[in-house]
């Protein structure tokens, strides 16, 4: 019975070798949750200021007649402010709680694979962020919550190969939402709402207590 | 001795040295040192074990002026160490 303890002491060791030496596990599930809340609390803000302005929660309510951008109106500015704190915020929350997370697990933030995952990450992404600012530059709005939908999701998978493999399914689910969200267009703010808020508290908290508790 | 156990994988760090080199291509030295959170003298000795059973190669290059020393599982290694691996489940069946 002690050689059997043993044994399985040595395999569950060489699993945890193998997935630390290939993986940056130190993500923090509470990070998601973060920005699942920030999302969520930014999204309502913003949909009480179209409300308030137009009693419209349609994005394309930024386009004037010529079909162009209507200036940096202050409903434009304020949309824009928002948008920045929440990522801001997020953002922070994320890198502080990996910190945390990394410290606690004894992996280096900086190693080989932590670099994969954010290169691996960062080309679909800023793929999309410069794509979707070309569209906000033709004035398109309309398909800003379908595209940043999409190419996150699409991030998301590209990332996963080097971290836990449930962040392949957050991908999915985002993917799926963008993809709809083109069907019902005009209700971008309440898929931005589902995609970044509610998926992204529903994995932090699933990740927090797969992963991080103890 | 049970059929399979490899009693050069009775020591932690040198079964965890085979772990890590299974799933990754070429390992350095600091690398080795940081997953297995051992000292640099004990690192050495078990490399340098695990080298003379041939189950590893070295390959030596100069990353500017500072030498660096990587690892890979040869494919002896990677024999004994699935062997091993195998045996090591076996038993825990056997013995639940």
């Amino acid at each position: 019975m002690e050689d059997a303890k043993k044994h399985l002491e040595s395999l569950s060791e060489i699993k945890e070798l193998m997935e630390r030496s290939t993986k940056f596990i130190s993500l923090s599930g509470l990070s998601g949750v973060v920005a699942g809340v920030m999302a969520l609390a930014g999204a309502s803000l913003a949909y009480m200021r179209l409300q308030l302005y137009y009693g419209n929660t349609s994005m394309d309510v930024l386009r004037n007649s010529s079909g162009r951008i209507a200036g940096m109106n202050n409903l434009a500015k304020e949309l824009f402010l928002i948008a920045v704190a929440v990522l801001v915020v997020s953002l922070l929350a994320g890198i502080l709680l990996t910190l945390r997370e990394a410290k606690k697990k004894g992996q280096n933030i900086w190693g080989k694979n932590s670099m994969l995952l954010l290169g691996n990450l960062l080309i679909p992404l800023i793929t999309g962020g410069i794509f979707c600012l070309i569209m906000i530059y033709h004035g398109w709005f309309i398909l800003l919550a379908p595209l940043t939908l999409i190419f996150y999701g699409l991030a998301l998978i590209s990332a996963s190969k080097y971290t836990f493999v449930d962040v392949k399914y957050l991908g999915i689910g985002e993917i799926i939402l963008g993809l709809v969200s083109a069907i019902y267009l005009g209700q971008g703010l309440l898929f931005w709402a589902m995609g970044f808020g509610v998926l992204h508290i529903v994995y932090g908290t699933l990740m927090h207590f797969k992963y991080n508790r103890n | 001795m049970i059929e399979g156990l490899n009693k050069i994988f009775e020591s932690r760090i040198r079964l965890g040295i085979m772990s890590v080199l299974m799933v990754n291509d070429w390992v350095d030295f600091n690398t080795l040192k940081e997953l297995l959170k051992v000292t640099d003298g004990n690192l050495a000795s078990h490399i340098s074990a695990l080298e003379k059973n041939e189950f590893i190669t070295i390959r030596k290059e100069f990353v500017g002026k500072k030498p660096k020393t990587s690892y890979a599982a040869s494919k002896l290694g990677k024999q004994a160490f699935k062997k091993h691996l195998a045996a090591l489940e076996k038993l825990l069946k056997g013995n639940m």
